[in-house]
């Protein structure tokens, strides 16, 4: 029984401890990467509205703005800076408090961050400037300008050292801590980044091995299905590195602020290992419509993406588990009756939960995306976009926000206040009811056909086209609620940085529960389960990678013009 | 590893239910045929009338069998070329009786472009150097739009045609 407890052990050095927050030096680096996120988000949104403002028909952008340059940034910096920037910042904190942060490891970190931050300047000045307009997924043959590759290579260049500095510290602590079973947090943080180092060397292999060259003239044509295919290999396993951060504050942070604890620490850890092996080799699923790939081997990926379903499933049981003892462990009986001991007015219960449900139907919707043929019926429609607001924008992003109600406070030594938490809850429902709105119109329009990615367009007066801009004028609204979504919680931010009452915010870490078996050690072979994600991935792409090359067309040379770049 | 008896059950039936829809979805695919379009035929992007359906006078309807129509597609950017009329002008709707076995293919001579026949199942993404192709059965009258569901550009939302289904 030695080991079991260990997981939680940082959080059991006592009051004294769990009370001290962070040190100084690391809360100023997690803030800096706050900061990034919080800017991100109020920029991102304003083009989100826009874009659901002019897809009404009623509203043009001035200035000859391009509809597709506001959709480029409203992409690149939602999708790719703002999740980034958060995931390692709330990351450095997590292993800050459970396994330590050295001076040189700071030192690293702080390089990452100015590497990543260059990286998102140099990259948003060249979609400012209009010469970068092929959103945030730069399929080629459409051809940007070469410092947005650039940009965007030195932003996962920047985060590569975060993965080292991160995996430095938590294989320097099992080195000092031989034989015990490493934090939670802290192994979580640790499989996040590994499945983020192995799915980026994908995008950054088409970035600077085709993108960059083809872009600067070094090379005349591009091969645009190995490009297209190292970018999917990429494009999942990043959606599951914005999810895992909210399932880590599932299952360790979650249970703490409910008086609860954690069900299970080695479901938790199984779910995490399941995660780094089912991942990765599942990207033929946002493929499945392309010509070239042989349907076999885009059948083989359909089967790992269900398996990656499975973790997911662990982790409902686990949620509903933890919040069924607490409750029961607050005196509270029957059936559902549990549910009345959790703390409904506590923010940083609220919204996360808010973000749990919205993944029901959201991961039903990515079971539909990925069902072979099924897929033809959606592919590409506004359905999908509708999908990804739900798991990214929902789920992921209330539990960000979840966080951040004690993190920002516990790094600028504040405390969340009454204002704070009623605000917070407010927004929560504000985020849920735009976001309702919004994301069904989109899925209901995407099943009628409309497409996503496209500005206003009647389509020359097609009767079709007329049915989908009903659901855009639903869009306009939830998209404008959502925005004030967004306000409010820029305002929270702001003021829980400068303006919250000084004092000690909690910083909730679980611990397992009493009754909970002890963590079998085979979690912690390493070797073991980076041997099996790589064998999966060689086993899912190697026959149909060489085939696409073997067989590959002539190449593509670049395209400026359709992007109004010239 | 022990678990919870709850939870083996959950596990037992979320996993049951994963493999059976993964059952059917086989069986679609490898039983009845139904993959989705994965079109091997390459073909030089640069020069796509080299291929016989591309050429200019094989663009758009061509009827092979008694109730049976191969349609040819070029997509550039942004239009998709169906071939001319008696009088020249570009053709920008194509008529198809119901019930006719329809195949389209489809390629791009520039970017990637999409490919949706709205309110159908027809949907295939066209890629620079690839052919794509997908076969059904127009069963249902009516007027499709076909568009562009791929970001190609800024005249994107400006990439149409159209398909009109008709009762004979």
């Amino acid at each position: 029984m030695m080991n079991h407890s260990t997981a939680s052990k940082p959080a059991d050095q006592g009051l004294l401890a769990r009370k001290a927050g962070l040190p100084a030096k690391d809360a100023k680096l997690s803030m800096a990467h706050m900061y990034v996120a919080f800017i991100s988000l109020l920029i991102g949104g304003l083009m989100g509205l826009l874009q659901v403002l002019v897809r009404t028909g009623k509203m043009t952008l001035p200035f000859g703005i391009d509809y597709y340059q506001v959709l480029t940034v409203h992409g690149v910096i939602l999708a790719l800076v703002l999740t980034t920037f958060f995931i390692i910042g709330f990351q450095y904190a997590l292993m800050s408090k459970t396994v330590g942060m050295s001076d040189g490891e700071r030192k690293w970190a702080w390089i990452s961050f100015y590497v990543m931050l260059i990286g998102t300047v140099v990259t948003a000045v060249m979609i400012l400037l209009g010469k970068a307009n092929v959103l945030y997924t730069f399929y080629a043959p459409l051809q940007a300008h070469p410092l947005f590759y650039i940009g965007l290579a030195l932003v996962v260049v920047g985060s590569w050292i975060a993965v080292f500095v991160n995996l430095h510290q938590f294989f320097k602590w099992k080195k000092q801590h031989r034989g015990e079973v490493s934090p939670l947090l802290a192994f979580m943080v640790a499989i996040n980044m590994i499945i983020w180092f192995i799915s980026t060397l994908g995008v950054a292999a088409t970035v600077v091995i085709q993108l960059i060259p083809w872009s600067l003239g070094l090379v005349d044509e591009i091969n645009v299905l190995v490009s297209r295919t190292l970018f999917w290999y990429f494009g999942h396993p990043l959606v599951y590195f914005w999810l895992l951060p909210a399932y880590m504050a599932w299952y360790a942070i979650i249970p703490k602020i409910i008086g609860g604890k954690i069900f299970s620490d080695s479901l938790a850890r199984l779910a995490f290992i399941m995660f780094l092996l089912f991942s990765i080799p599942v990207g033929f699923h946002h493929q499945l419509l392309e010509p070239g790939i042989d349907p076999f081997w885009k059948y083989i990926q359909v089967v790992l993406t269900f398996a990656v379903a499975i973790p997911s499933l662990l982790t409902a049981f686990s949620m509903f588990a933890t919040f069924e003892s607490a409750g029961r462990a607050k005196g509270y009986t029957g059936l559902f009756g549990f549910m009345r001991g959790l703390p409904w007015k506590d923010v940083r219960f609220f919204a996360p939960f808010v973000g749990m449900l919205a993944f029901v139907p959201a991961g039903a919707g990515g079971l539909i995306n990925a069902s072979h043929q099924l897929n033809q019926v959606v592919h590409n429609t506004i359905w999908v976009t509708g999908h990804f607001h739900l798991t990214l924008a929902t789920t992921v992003i209330l539990t960000f926000f979840g966080i951040s109600y004690w993190l920002i406070p516990v790094l600028t030594g504040r405390k969340l206040n009454a204002h704070i938490n009623r605000l917070g809850i407010i927004q929560t429902i504000v985020w849920s009811i735009g976001m309702f709105i919004m994301s069904g119109a989109m899925h209901i329009a995407g099943l009628l056909g409309a497409p996503r990615r496209s500005s206003y367009s009647e389509y020359g007066g097609s009767e079709q086209a007329m049915e989908w801009i009903g659901y855009q004028y639903a869009q306009a609204i939830g998209g404008s609620i959502l925005f004030i979504g967004i306000l409010l919680m820029v305002y929270i931010f702001v003021y829980m940085t400068f303006f919250a009452p000084k004092g000690q915010e909690e910083f909730p870490m679980a611990e397992t529960a009493e009754d909970a078996l002890p963590t079998p050690m085979v979690f912690e072979n390493w070797k073991l389960w980076i041997g099996l994600a790589v064998a999966l991935i060689l086993f899912a792409y190697t026959i149909p990678f060489i085939d696409i090359i073997q067989n590959s067309p002539p190449g593509s040379p670049p395209f400026k013009w359709p992007i109004g770049y010239n | 590893m022990h678990l919870h008896r709850y939870e083996k059950i959950w596990i037992i039936f979320g996993t049951g239910a994963l493999l059976a829809f993964l059952i059917i979805l086989g069986i679609g695919a490898f039983y009845q045929g139904s993959q989705p379009p994965s079109c091997m035929v390459t073909i030089d992007p640069q020069n796509v009338q080299a291929h016989e359906a591309f050429k200019e006078e094989n663009l758009g309807l061509n009827q092979v069998g008694e109730n049976e129509y191969v349609v040819n597609i070029l997509a550039s950017a942004f239009n998709y070329d169906l071939g001319k009329d008696e009088n020249g002008a570009p053709v920008k709707t194509i008529r198809i009786p119901a019930g006719a076995k329809v195949t389209f293919q489809a390629t791009t001579s520039d970017v990637i472009h999409g490919f949706e026949l709205a309110g159908t199942n027809v949907n295939m993404m066209l890629e620079p150097g690839y052919i794509s192709e997908y076969e059904t059965t127009m069963d249902n009258p009516g007027t499709y739009t076909l568009i562009c569901n791929e970001y190609c550009g800024t005249g994107h939302h400006l990439m149409y045609a159209t398909v009109e289904v008709y009762e004979e």
